[in-house]
Protein backbone atom coordinates (compact mmCIF):
# COMPACT_ATOMS: atom_id res chain seq x y z
CA UNK A 1 0.00 0.00 0.00
CA UNK A 2 2.88 2.41 0.11
CA UNK A 3 2.80 5.01 -2.16
CA UNK A 4 5.14 7.27 -3.53
CA UNK A 5 4.62 11.39 -3.43
CA UNK A 6 7.04 13.84 -4.71
CA UNK A 7 10.03 12.22 -3.16
CA UNK A 8 8.29 11.13 0.00
CA UNK A 9 7.65 7.41 0.78
CA UNK A 10 4.23 7.38 2.57
CA UNK A 11 3.04 3.96 4.19
CA UNK A 12 -0.16 4.93 2.98
CA UNK A 13 -2.03 7.12 0.81
CA UNK A 14 -4.27 8.87 3.05
CA UNK A 15 -2.85 11.92 5.32
CA UNK A 16 -4.87 14.83 6.97
CA UNK A 17 -6.82 17.67 5.58
CA UNK A 18 -4.78 20.66 6.84
CA UNK A 19 -6.47 22.43 9.98
CA UNK A 20 -8.74 19.49 10.54
CA UNK A 21 -6.33 17.69 12.87
CA UNK A 22 -4.47 19.81 15.70
CA UNK A 23 -2.08 16.79 16.62
CA UNK A 24 -0.76 18.82 20.26
CA UNK A 25 -4.37 18.63 21.58
CA UNK A 26 -4.97 15.10 20.27
CA UNK A 27 -1.85 13.79 21.90
CA UNK A 28 -3.44 15.45 24.89
CA UNK A 29 -6.82 13.91 24.74
CA UNK A 30 -5.30 10.83 23.64
CA UNK A 31 -1.84 9.71 24.58
CA UNK A 32 -0.21 6.82 23.59
CA UNK A 33 -3.30 5.12 22.46
CA UNK A 34 -2.90 7.51 19.37
CA UNK A 35 0.53 7.63 19.16
CA UNK A 36 0.73 3.72 18.75
CA UNK A 37 -1.71 3.85 16.03
CA UNK A 38 -1.98 6.90 14.52
CA UNK A 39 -4.11 7.90 11.56
CA UNK A 40 -2.33 9.07 8.78
CA UNK A 41 1.00 8.38 6.76
CA UNK A 42 1.86 12.01 6.75
CA UNK A 43 1.04 15.26 9.12
CA UNK A 44 -0.38 18.60 7.48
CA UNK A 45 -0.18 21.13 10.27
CA UNK A 46 -2.94 23.93 10.13
CA UNK A 47 -2.36 26.99 8.15
CA UNK A 48 0.72 29.15 9.69
CA UNK A 49 0.98 32.60 8.75
CA UNK A 50 3.74 35.18 9.55
CA UNK A 51 1.61 36.92 12.06
CA UNK A 52 -0.41 34.88 15.22
CA UNK A 53 -3.85 35.18 14.18
CA UNK A 54 -6.59 34.91 17.16
CA UNK A 55 -8.81 33.55 14.26
CA UNK A 56 -12.91 34.54 14.03
CA UNK A 57 -14.82 35.59 16.84
CA UNK A 58 -17.63 32.71 17.85
CA UNK A 59 -19.48 31.73 16.75
CA UNK A 60 -17.53 29.20 14.55
CA UNK A 61 -19.43 26.35 13.24
CA UNK A 62 -23.05 25.70 11.84
CA UNK A 63 -24.13 22.09 11.15
CA UNK A 64 -25.50 21.58 7.60
CA UNK A 65 -26.60 18.83 5.65
CA UNK A 66 -24.89 16.54 5.72
CA UNK A 67 -21.78 18.66 6.58
CA UNK A 68 -20.66 21.42 8.84
CA UNK A 69 -19.61 25.27 8.18
CA UNK A 70 -16.88 26.61 9.56
CA UNK A 71 -15.44 30.09 10.20
CA UNK A 72 -12.64 29.61 12.46
CA UNK A 73 -10.74 32.38 10.72
CA UNK A 74 -6.83 30.85 10.97
CA UNK A 75 -5.89 30.52 14.34
CA UNK A 76 -2.14 30.15 14.87
CA UNK A 77 0.78 31.24 16.68
CA UNK A 78 2.41 32.85 13.57
CA UNK A 79 5.63 31.65 12.22
CA UNK A 80 8.15 32.34 14.69
CA UNK A 81 5.81 30.89 17.33
CA UNK A 82 4.99 27.62 15.31
CA UNK A 83 9.14 27.17 14.50
CA UNK A 84 10.06 27.40 18.09
CA UNK A 85 7.16 26.15 20.28
CA UNK A 86 5.21 23.81 17.85
CA UNK A 87 7.20 22.63 15.46
CA UNK A 88 9.78 20.91 17.93
CA UNK A 89 6.90 19.56 19.52
CA UNK A 90 5.08 17.77 16.47
CA UNK A 91 8.28 16.93 14.97
CA UNK A 92 8.83 14.83 18.29
CA UNK A 93 5.62 13.30 18.93
CA UNK A 94 5.93 12.41 14.89
CA UNK A 95 9.18 10.45 16.39
CA UNK A 96 7.42 8.40 18.62
CA UNK A 97 4.70 7.04 16.66
CA UNK A 98 6.72 3.61 16.21
CA UNK A 99 8.02 4.30 12.28
CA UNK A 100 11.29 4.74 10.73
CA UNK A 101 12.26 7.05 9.24
CA UNK A 102 8.90 9.00 11.13
CA UNK A 103 5.80 10.11 9.53
CA UNK A 104 6.51 13.19 7.02
CA UNK A 105 5.52 16.85 8.22
CA UNK A 106 4.33 18.53 5.97
CA UNK A 107 3.57 22.55 7.08
CA UNK A 108 0.67 24.38 5.57
CA UNK A 109 1.47 28.16 5.26
CA UNK A 110 -0.30 31.34 3.71
CA UNK A 111 0.18 35.40 2.58
CA UNK A 112 -1.52 37.64 1.47
CA UNK A 113 1.49 38.95 -0.87
CA UNK A 114 4.28 36.77 -3.10
CA UNK A 115 6.74 38.28 -0.58
CA UNK A 116 5.15 37.57 2.66
CA UNK A 117 4.82 33.90 0.87
CA UNK A 118 8.28 33.82 -0.21
CA UNK A 119 9.15 34.35 3.75
CA UNK A 120 7.28 32.13 5.14
CA UNK A 121 8.88 28.81 2.38
CA UNK A 122 12.72 30.43 3.53
CA UNK A 123 11.64 29.64 6.60
CA UNK A 124 10.52 26.12 6.14
CA UNK A 125 13.37 25.59 4.22
CA UNK A 126 15.91 25.92 6.32
CA UNK A 127 14.27 23.38 9.32
CA UNK A 128 15.13 19.91 8.56
CA UNK A 129 12.04 18.71 10.60
CA UNK A 130 10.17 19.75 7.44
CA UNK A 131 9.90 17.40 4.42
CA UNK A 132 7.13 19.39 2.21
CA UNK A 133 5.39 22.75 2.44
CA UNK A 134 1.70 23.20 1.11
CA UNK A 135 0.30 26.64 0.02
CA UNK A 136 -2.78 27.72 1.23
CA UNK A 137 -3.69 30.18 -1.56
CA UNK A 138 -7.19 30.72 -0.54
CA UNK A 139 -6.38 33.85 0.83
CA UNK A 140 -7.29 37.15 -0.61
CA UNK A 141 -4.79 39.00 -2.41
CA UNK A 142 -4.08 43.06 -0.84
CA UNK A 143 -4.67 44.53 -3.66
CA UNK A 144 -7.19 42.80 -5.79
CA UNK A 145 -9.49 41.59 -2.95
CA UNK A 146 -9.73 38.42 -4.85
CA UNK A 147 -8.45 35.17 -3.44
CA UNK A 148 -4.56 34.67 -5.19
CA UNK A 149 -5.81 31.40 -6.02
CA UNK A 150 -9.11 31.85 -7.49
CA UNK A 151 -6.99 33.51 -10.78
CA UNK A 152 -4.91 31.14 -12.78
CA UNK A 153 -3.11 33.96 -14.06
CA UNK A 154 -2.33 35.53 -10.54
CA UNK A 155 -1.66 31.79 -8.66
CA UNK A 156 1.02 31.35 -12.23
CA UNK A 157 3.00 34.53 -11.69
CA UNK A 158 2.69 34.38 -7.17
CA UNK A 159 3.73 30.39 -7.84
CA UNK A 160 6.48 31.30 -9.86
CA UNK A 161 7.86 33.99 -7.80
CA UNK A 162 7.95 32.24 -4.59
CA UNK A 163 8.88 28.79 -5.97
CA UNK A 164 13.07 29.62 -5.88
CA UNK A 165 12.58 30.27 -2.08
CA UNK A 166 12.04 26.58 -1.36
CA UNK A 167 13.97 23.41 -2.97
CA UNK A 168 11.64 20.81 -0.87
CA UNK A 169 8.40 19.66 -2.56
CA UNK A 170 5.40 22.31 -2.47
CA UNK A 171 2.07 21.33 -2.99
CA UNK A 172 -0.44 24.12 -3.96
CA UNK A 173 -3.69 23.87 -2.02
CA UNK A 174 -6.49 25.03 -5.04
CA UNK A 175 -9.83 26.75 -4.11
CA UNK A 176 -13.14 25.69 -5.39
CA UNK A 177 -14.34 29.06 -5.19
CA UNK A 178 -13.25 29.81 -8.79
CA UNK A 179 -14.53 29.02 -12.43
CA UNK A 180 -12.50 26.49 -13.86
CA UNK A 181 -9.95 25.10 -11.18
CA UNK A 182 -8.58 22.67 -13.77
CA UNK A 183 -7.02 26.15 -15.00
CA UNK A 184 -5.46 26.87 -11.43
CA UNK A 185 -4.28 23.50 -11.20
CA UNK A 186 -2.40 24.02 -14.32
CA UNK A 187 -1.33 27.76 -13.51
CA UNK A 188 -0.03 25.85 -10.24
CA UNK A 189 1.86 23.50 -12.44
CA UNK A 190 3.03 26.34 -14.74
CA UNK A 191 4.34 28.39 -11.87
CA UNK A 192 6.84 25.29 -10.42
CA UNK A 193 4.19 23.23 -8.18
CA UNK A 194 5.51 20.03 -7.32
CA UNK A 195 1.48 18.67 -6.44
CA UNK A 196 -1.95 20.45 -6.57
CA UNK A 197 -4.73 19.58 -3.39
CA UNK A 198 -7.98 20.35 -3.27
CA UNK A 199 -10.62 20.91 -2.37
CA UNK A 200 -10.96 23.32 -0.31
CA UNK A 201 -14.22 24.42 1.37
CA UNK A 202 -16.64 26.12 -0.12
CA UNK A 203 -17.95 28.99 0.38
CA UNK A 204 -20.92 29.05 2.41
CA UNK A 205 -23.82 31.22 4.73
CA UNK A 206 -25.46 30.49 7.04
CA UNK A 207 -28.55 32.67 9.04
CA UNK A 208 -29.66 32.86 12.26
CA UNK A 209 -32.73 32.21 13.03
CA UNK A 210 -33.01 29.03 10.49
CA UNK A 211 -33.07 26.15 12.96
CA UNK A 212 -34.01 24.25 16.21
CA UNK A 213 -31.97 24.46 19.38
CA UNK A 214 -28.89 26.29 19.61
CA UNK A 215 -29.09 26.88 15.76
CA UNK A 216 -32.49 29.14 16.44
CA UNK A 217 -32.89 32.58 16.84
CA UNK A 218 -34.42 35.78 15.64
CA UNK A 219 -34.69 35.54 12.26
CA UNK A 220 -32.89 38.75 11.04
CA UNK A 221 -31.06 37.75 7.36
CA UNK A 222 -28.03 38.12 9.28
CA UNK A 223 -25.34 35.54 9.60
CA UNK A 224 -24.65 33.25 11.90
CA UNK A 225 -21.47 32.63 11.91
CA UNK A 226 -18.92 35.23 14.14
CA UNK A 227 -16.64 35.49 10.56
CA UNK A 228 -19.92 36.41 8.37
CA UNK A 229 -19.22 33.35 5.50
CA UNK A 230 -17.46 30.66 6.35
CA UNK A 231 -16.72 27.46 4.60
CA UNK A 232 -18.63 24.30 3.35
CA UNK A 233 -17.03 20.58 4.23
CA UNK A 234 -18.73 16.93 4.60
CA UNK A 235 -20.44 14.18 2.27
CA UNK A 236 -22.34 16.89 0.98
CA UNK A 237 -19.48 18.74 -0.89
CA UNK A 238 -18.43 15.09 -1.69
CA UNK A 239 -19.54 14.88 -5.77
CA UNK A 240 -18.31 18.62 -5.97
CA UNK A 241 -14.73 17.16 -5.20
CA UNK A 242 -14.82 14.38 -6.83
CA UNK A 243 -15.68 16.85 -9.91
CA UNK A 244 -12.84 19.09 -9.51
CA UNK A 245 -10.66 16.53 -8.46
CA UNK A 246 -11.40 14.64 -11.73
CA UNK A 247 -10.76 17.63 -13.88
CA UNK A 248 -7.71 18.95 -12.48
CA UNK A 249 -5.87 15.48 -12.31
CA UNK A 250 -6.70 15.41 -15.96
CA UNK A 251 -4.98 18.69 -16.82
CA UNK A 252 -1.99 18.24 -14.62
CA UNK A 253 0.95 15.87 -14.78
CA UNK A 254 1.80 16.98 -10.92
CA UNK A 255 0.56 14.46 -8.32
CA UNK A 256 -2.99 15.70 -6.89
CA UNK A 257 -3.81 15.16 -3.56
CA UNK A 258 -7.77 14.50 -3.32
CA UNK A 259 -10.18 15.72 -0.47
CA UNK A 260 -13.68 16.33 0.11
CA UNK A 261 -16.35 14.69 2.32
CA UNK A 262 -14.37 11.17 2.00
CA UNK A 263 -15.70 8.80 4.64
CA UNK A 264 -14.80 5.35 3.89
CA UNK A 265 -12.49 3.31 1.86
CA UNK A 266 -14.83 3.63 -0.94
CA UNK A 267 -14.67 7.43 -1.19
CA UNK A 268 -11.05 7.34 -1.62
CA UNK A 269 -11.24 4.70 -3.96
CA UNK A 270 -12.91 6.67 -5.98
CA UNK A 271 -10.69 10.04 -5.69
CA UNK A 272 -7.60 7.90 -6.48
CA UNK A 273 -9.48 6.30 -9.30
CA UNK A 274 -9.86 9.81 -11.37
CA UNK A 275 -6.01 10.22 -10.95
CA UNK A 276 -5.55 11.32 -7.52
CA UNK A 277 -2.17 10.24 -5.79
CA UNK A 278 -3.53 10.62 -2.12
CA UNK A 279 -6.28 11.36 -0.29
CA UNK A 280 -7.16 13.56 2.48
CA UNK A 281 -9.75 12.94 5.71
CA UNK A 282 -11.05 16.04 7.39
CA UNK A 283 -14.90 16.39 8.50
CA UNK A 284 -14.71 13.21 8.60
CA UNK A 285 -12.00 13.14 11.73
CA UNK A 286 -14.29 15.39 13.81
CA UNK A 287 -16.75 11.99 13.89
CA UNK A 288 -13.91 9.63 14.65
CA UNK A 289 -10.14 10.75 15.49
CA UNK A 290 -9.52 7.02 14.15
CA UNK A 291 -11.50 8.00 10.57
CA UNK A 292 -7.98 7.93 8.97
CA UNK A 293 -6.66 4.34 9.97
CA UNK A 294 -10.23 3.41 8.88
CA UNK A 295 -10.05 4.16 5.83
CA UNK A 296 -5.76 3.50 4.78
CA UNK A 297 -6.89 -0.07 5.98
CA UNK A 298 -10.02 -0.72 3.80
CA UNK A 299 -8.06 0.64 0.75
CA UNK A 300 -5.38 -1.71 1.80
CA UNK A 301 -7.66 -4.99 1.99
CA UNK A 302 -9.17 -3.66 -1.07
CA UNK A 303 -12.62 -3.70 0.57
CA UNK A 304 -14.84 -0.22 1.02
CA UNK B 1 -32.64 29.77 55.41
CA UNK B 2 -30.67 29.21 58.84
CA UNK B 3 -27.79 27.40 58.76
CA UNK B 4 -29.01 24.50 60.75
CA UNK B 5 -31.67 23.39 58.21
CA UNK B 6 -29.39 23.81 55.24
CA UNK B 7 -28.55 20.03 53.50
CA UNK B 8 -24.84 19.84 54.17
CA UNK B 9 -23.62 16.49 52.74
CA UNK B 10 -20.51 14.95 54.14
CA UNK B 11 -18.51 12.17 52.60
CA UNK B 12 -18.22 8.60 54.02
CA UNK B 13 -15.01 7.93 56.40
CA UNK B 14 -15.37 4.37 54.56
CA UNK B 15 -11.82 4.50 52.80
CA UNK B 16 -13.59 3.93 49.24
CA UNK B 17 -10.85 4.65 46.83
CA UNK B 18 -11.05 7.55 44.75
CA UNK B 19 -11.79 7.91 41.03
CA UNK B 20 -9.13 10.42 38.85
CA UNK B 21 -9.43 13.78 39.68
CA UNK B 22 -7.00 14.42 37.03
CA UNK B 23 -7.93 14.37 33.10
CA UNK B 24 -8.45 11.13 32.05
CA UNK B 25 -7.45 9.88 28.29
CA UNK B 26 -9.76 8.71 25.41
CA UNK B 27 -8.79 5.90 23.26
CA UNK B 28 -8.38 7.01 20.13
CA UNK B 29 -11.28 6.13 18.61
CA UNK B 30 -14.98 6.67 18.48
CA UNK B 31 -16.15 3.28 20.20
CA UNK B 32 -19.23 0.83 18.87
CA UNK B 33 -21.62 1.02 22.91
CA UNK B 34 -24.92 -0.50 23.54
CA UNK B 35 -27.67 1.08 25.33
CA UNK B 36 -28.22 -0.29 29.03
CA UNK B 37 -31.48 1.79 28.90
CA UNK B 38 -33.01 5.11 28.61
CA UNK B 39 -35.12 6.44 31.93
CA UNK B 40 -37.78 9.67 31.84
CA UNK B 41 -36.61 12.27 34.42
CA UNK B 42 -39.49 14.39 34.11
CA UNK B 43 -38.30 16.84 31.21
CA UNK B 44 -35.19 15.46 30.78
CA UNK B 45 -33.91 11.52 29.17
CA UNK B 46 -30.82 9.55 31.13
CA UNK B 47 -29.25 7.77 28.64
CA UNK B 48 -27.37 4.66 30.47
CA UNK B 49 -24.68 3.29 28.15
CA UNK B 50 -22.96 0.07 28.79
CA UNK B 51 -19.38 1.08 29.09
CA UNK B 52 -17.97 -2.00 30.74
CA UNK B 53 -14.10 -1.28 29.25
CA UNK B 54 -14.29 2.71 29.08
CA UNK B 55 -12.12 4.99 31.47
CA UNK B 56 -13.51 6.27 34.28
CA UNK B 57 -13.70 9.39 34.08
CA UNK B 58 -12.24 12.92 35.79
CA UNK B 59 -15.90 14.77 36.90
CA UNK B 60 -16.71 17.22 34.34
CA UNK B 61 -15.30 15.50 31.90
CA UNK B 62 -17.29 14.71 28.72
CA UNK B 63 -18.17 12.29 25.52
CA UNK B 64 -18.89 12.87 22.12
CA UNK B 65 -22.19 10.80 21.12
CA UNK B 66 -23.83 9.87 17.95
CA UNK B 67 -26.83 6.83 17.47
CA UNK B 68 -25.03 4.20 15.42
CA UNK B 69 -27.77 4.00 13.05
CA UNK B 70 -29.31 7.10 11.62
CA UNK B 71 -27.31 9.61 12.66
CA UNK B 72 -28.88 12.49 9.62
CA UNK B 73 -32.06 12.62 8.02
CA UNK B 74 -33.49 14.05 10.74
CA UNK B 75 -34.88 17.59 10.45
CA UNK B 76 -32.62 20.29 8.11
CA UNK B 77 -31.15 16.48 7.29
CA UNK B 78 -29.67 16.94 10.50
CA UNK B 79 -27.52 15.79 13.18
CA UNK B 80 -23.91 14.83 11.36
CA UNK B 81 -21.16 15.34 13.96
CA UNK B 82 -21.36 13.72 17.47
CA UNK B 83 -22.81 15.83 20.28
CA UNK B 84 -21.00 16.66 23.65
CA UNK B 85 -22.18 15.98 27.10
CA UNK B 86 -21.03 15.49 30.13
CA UNK B 87 -21.01 12.23 32.20
CA UNK B 88 -23.46 12.62 34.78
CA UNK B 89 -22.63 9.71 36.67
CA UNK B 90 -20.24 6.67 36.21
CA UNK B 91 -21.26 3.35 38.16
CA UNK B 92 -21.54 -0.06 37.89
CA UNK B 93 -19.63 -0.48 34.52
CA UNK B 94 -22.24 2.21 33.18
CA UNK B 95 -22.02 5.82 31.85
CA UNK B 96 -25.11 7.94 32.57
CA UNK B 97 -25.70 10.82 30.37
CA UNK B 98 -28.51 13.78 30.75
CA UNK B 99 -30.46 14.64 27.62
CA UNK B 100 -33.02 17.15 26.97
CA UNK B 101 -34.71 16.96 23.74
CA UNK B 102 -33.94 20.41 21.99
CA UNK B 103 -32.61 19.82 18.46
CA UNK B 104 -32.20 17.45 15.68
CA UNK B 105 -29.34 15.42 17.83
CA UNK B 106 -30.40 15.39 20.97
CA UNK B 107 -33.90 14.57 19.58
CA UNK B 108 -32.36 11.40 17.77
CA UNK B 109 -30.26 10.28 20.76
CA UNK B 110 -33.14 10.72 23.27
CA UNK B 111 -35.41 8.55 21.03
CA UNK B 112 -32.93 5.69 21.73
CA UNK B 113 -33.64 2.36 23.46
CA UNK B 114 -32.27 -0.28 25.47
CA UNK B 115 -30.20 -2.69 22.69
CA UNK B 116 -29.57 0.13 20.62
CA UNK B 117 -26.13 1.31 19.95
CA UNK B 118 -24.35 4.12 20.31
CA UNK B 119 -20.50 5.85 18.87
CA UNK B 120 -18.71 7.21 21.80
CA UNK B 121 -15.42 8.96 21.54
CA UNK B 122 -14.27 10.10 25.57
CA UNK B 123 -14.22 10.59 28.10
CA UNK B 124 -12.79 14.36 26.58
CA UNK B 125 -11.36 17.29 28.22
CA UNK B 126 -10.79 18.78 31.35
CA UNK B 127 -12.46 18.17 34.46
CA UNK B 128 -13.00 19.36 38.09
CA UNK B 129 -10.30 19.21 40.66
CA UNK B 130 -11.02 18.54 44.54
CA UNK B 131 -11.72 21.83 47.04
CA UNK B 132 -8.84 22.89 48.75
CA UNK B 133 -8.60 21.81 52.75
CA UNK B 134 -10.91 23.24 54.37
CA UNK B 135 -13.52 24.74 51.72
CA UNK B 136 -17.09 24.09 51.57
CA UNK B 137 -18.01 23.14 47.85
CA UNK B 138 -21.05 24.63 46.41
CA UNK B 139 -22.27 22.65 43.57
CA UNK B 140 -24.50 25.02 41.64
CA UNK B 141 -26.40 24.04 38.64
CA UNK B 142 -29.03 24.94 36.27
CA UNK B 143 -31.17 22.85 33.70
CA UNK B 144 -29.58 20.47 32.16
CA UNK B 145 -26.16 21.57 33.26
CA UNK B 146 -26.67 19.55 36.68
CA UNK B 147 -24.85 16.55 34.75
CA UNK B 148 -21.70 16.77 35.82
CA UNK B 149 -22.22 18.33 39.34
CA UNK B 150 -23.57 14.49 39.95
CA UNK B 151 -20.71 12.59 39.17
CA UNK B 152 -18.47 15.28 41.10
CA UNK B 153 -21.18 14.84 43.73
CA UNK B 154 -20.85 11.27 43.55
CA UNK B 155 -16.81 11.45 43.26
CA UNK B 156 -16.92 13.96 46.54
CA UNK B 157 -19.28 11.77 48.49
CA UNK B 158 -16.54 8.94 47.84
CA UNK B 159 -13.48 10.82 49.36
CA UNK B 160 -12.73 9.70 52.13
CA UNK B 161 -11.66 13.07 53.31
CA UNK B 162 -15.61 14.15 54.21
CA UNK B 163 -15.87 17.15 52.15
CA UNK B 164 -18.59 19.23 53.42
CA UNK B 165 -20.98 20.15 50.08
CA UNK B 166 -23.97 21.78 49.68
CA UNK B 167 -25.79 21.39 46.38
CA UNK B 168 -27.98 24.26 44.69
CA UNK B 169 -30.37 23.35 41.65
CA UNK B 170 -32.38 25.73 39.37
CA UNK B 171 -34.85 24.78 36.60
CA UNK B 172 -37.76 26.61 34.67
CA UNK B 173 -40.45 24.80 35.86
CA UNK B 174 -41.88 21.91 38.24
CA UNK B 175 -41.01 19.44 34.90
CA UNK B 176 -37.29 20.09 34.89
CA UNK B 177 -37.01 20.21 38.30
CA UNK B 178 -37.34 16.74 38.37
CA UNK B 179 -33.82 16.63 36.96
CA UNK B 180 -33.15 17.37 40.58
CA UNK B 181 -33.41 13.96 41.88
CA UNK B 182 -30.06 13.00 39.69
CA UNK B 183 -28.00 14.51 42.96
CA UNK B 184 -29.03 14.44 46.38
CA UNK B 185 -29.91 17.15 48.94
CA UNK B 186 -30.80 19.63 46.80
CA UNK B 187 -31.75 23.16 47.50
CA UNK B 188 -33.75 23.86 44.39
CA UNK B 189 -35.12 27.24 42.70
CA UNK B 190 -37.46 27.48 39.78
CA UNK B 191 -38.66 30.45 37.43
CA UNK B 192 -42.01 29.30 37.78
CA UNK B 193 -42.23 28.71 41.59
CA UNK B 194 -43.81 25.24 41.39
CA UNK B 195 -40.23 23.83 43.32
CA UNK B 196 -38.20 25.19 45.96
CA UNK B 197 -37.44 28.73 45.61
CA UNK B 198 -39.23 31.24 43.08
CA UNK B 199 -36.77 32.99 41.59
CA UNK B 200 -33.05 31.77 40.49
CA UNK B 201 -30.42 29.44 41.88
CA UNK B 202 -27.70 32.33 41.96
CA UNK B 203 -30.38 33.87 45.04
CA UNK B 204 -29.64 30.75 46.76
CA UNK B 205 -26.07 30.82 45.87
CA UNK B 206 -25.73 34.79 47.36
CA UNK B 207 -27.33 33.23 50.53
CA UNK B 208 -24.75 30.87 50.83
CA UNK B 209 -21.80 32.97 50.57
CA UNK B 210 -23.58 35.48 53.05
CA UNK B 211 -22.96 33.23 55.40
CA UNK B 212 -20.06 31.35 54.90
CA UNK B 213 -17.35 32.79 51.94
CA UNK B 214 -14.63 30.05 53.01
CA UNK B 215 -16.10 27.96 50.04
CA UNK B 216 -15.01 27.05 46.30
CA UNK B 217 -17.87 27.06 43.80
CA UNK B 218 -18.68 24.56 40.41
CA UNK B 219 -21.01 25.53 38.30
CA UNK B 220 -22.64 24.19 35.34
CA UNK B 221 -25.29 25.61 33.93
CA UNK B 222 -26.80 28.43 30.95
CA UNK B 223 -24.58 31.63 29.84
CA UNK B 224 -26.46 33.99 32.29
CA UNK B 225 -26.21 31.96 35.24
CA UNK B 226 -22.82 30.64 34.95
CA UNK B 227 -22.05 34.99 34.17
CA UNK B 228 -23.89 35.95 37.52
CA UNK B 229 -21.99 32.87 39.13
CA UNK B 230 -19.18 34.43 38.25
CA UNK B 231 -19.18 38.17 38.97
CA UNK B 232 -20.49 37.11 42.15
CA UNK B 233 -17.73 34.43 43.19
CA UNK B 234 -15.15 37.23 41.87
CA UNK B 235 -16.61 40.20 44.01
CA UNK B 236 -16.35 38.02 47.30
CA UNK B 237 -13.43 36.88 45.90
CA UNK B 238 -14.36 32.64 46.21
CA UNK B 239 -13.00 30.44 43.79
CA UNK B 240 -14.89 29.31 41.37
CA UNK B 241 -14.40 26.76 38.34
CA UNK B 242 -17.16 26.65 36.22
CA UNK B 243 -18.14 23.69 33.04
CA UNK B 244 -18.92 26.16 29.54
CA UNK B 245 -21.08 24.77 26.82
CA UNK B 246 -20.22 25.43 23.27
CA UNK B 247 -20.40 24.15 20.12
CA UNK B 248 -18.57 21.33 19.26
CA UNK B 249 -17.75 18.94 16.25
CA UNK B 250 -14.80 17.06 17.42
CA UNK B 251 -14.27 17.02 20.87
CA UNK B 252 -10.51 16.92 20.85
CA UNK B 253 -9.31 19.97 20.20
CA UNK B 254 -9.35 19.65 16.17
CA UNK B 255 -11.45 21.80 14.67
CA UNK B 256 -11.51 25.06 16.69
CA UNK B 257 -15.20 25.73 16.76
CA UNK B 258 -15.52 25.76 20.67
CA UNK B 259 -13.61 28.95 21.73
CA UNK B 260 -14.75 31.17 24.36
CA UNK B 261 -13.28 34.55 25.24
CA UNK B 262 -10.73 34.41 27.95
CA UNK B 263 -8.46 37.14 29.63
CA UNK B 264 -5.94 35.44 27.50
CA UNK B 265 -7.31 34.76 24.50
CA UNK B 266 -9.47 32.39 23.03
CA UNK B 267 -9.56 28.90 24.17
CA UNK B 268 -11.31 26.03 23.28
CA UNK B 269 -13.77 24.22 25.44
CA UNK B 270 -13.08 21.03 24.59
CA UNK B 271 -9.18 21.06 25.41
CA UNK B 272 -8.51 23.53 27.68
CA UNK B 273 -12.39 22.80 29.46
CA UNK B 274 -14.88 22.81 29.69
CA UNK B 275 -14.18 23.30 33.16
CA UNK B 276 -12.77 26.71 33.67
CA UNK B 277 -11.25 28.46 36.48
CA UNK B 278 -13.49 31.59 36.48
CA UNK B 279 -10.84 33.76 37.31
CA UNK B 280 -9.87 33.27 32.93
CA UNK B 281 -13.05 34.94 32.11
CA UNK B 282 -14.20 38.60 31.97
CA UNK B 283 -17.49 37.22 31.65
CA UNK B 284 -19.14 34.49 30.20
CA UNK B 285 -19.92 34.71 27.03
CA UNK B 286 -24.16 34.25 26.69
CA UNK B 287 -23.46 33.37 22.56
CA UNK B 288 -21.50 30.33 23.13
CA UNK B 289 -24.03 28.46 20.95
CA UNK B 290 -23.95 24.32 20.40
CA UNK B 291 -25.00 22.15 17.53
CA UNK B 292 -28.11 20.59 19.65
Amino acid sequence: MSVAFCGLELAHPVINASGTFDLLAADTAFGESLRAEFPFAAFVSKTITLEPRQGNPPPRLWEAPAGLVNSIGLPNKGLEGYLAEDLPMLTELLATMGTNPPRPLITNVMGSTAAEIAQLLSACEERPEIAAVELNVSCPNVKTGLDIGADPAQLQAVVREVRPSLSKPLIVKLTPNTADVAACAAAAEAGGADAVSLINTLRALALSGSGRGDQAGLRTGTPWLGGATGGLSGPSIRPVALAQVAAAARRVSIPVVGMGGVQSAKHARDLLDVGATLVAVGTESFRDPNAGRRIARGLGEGST
Amino acid sequence: MSGSDRPVIDGPLDGTPVGPYTRVQAPAERRRLTVAGMDELGAYHVLRLADPDGPEPQPGQFSMLAAAERWGGGEDERPHVPRAFSVARWQEGEAHYLLEDVGPGTHRLCQLRAGDEVWALGPLGRGFTPPEEGRRAILVGGGVGIAPLAILQDRLMRHDGAYSTVVLLGFRDGAHAQGGSLLSGAQMATDDGMVGHHGLVTDLLARELDEDSSAIVYACGPAPMLEATRSMCAERDVPARLALESGMACGFGACFGCVVPTKDGYVRVCVDGPVIDAQRLEHVDAHAGAPA
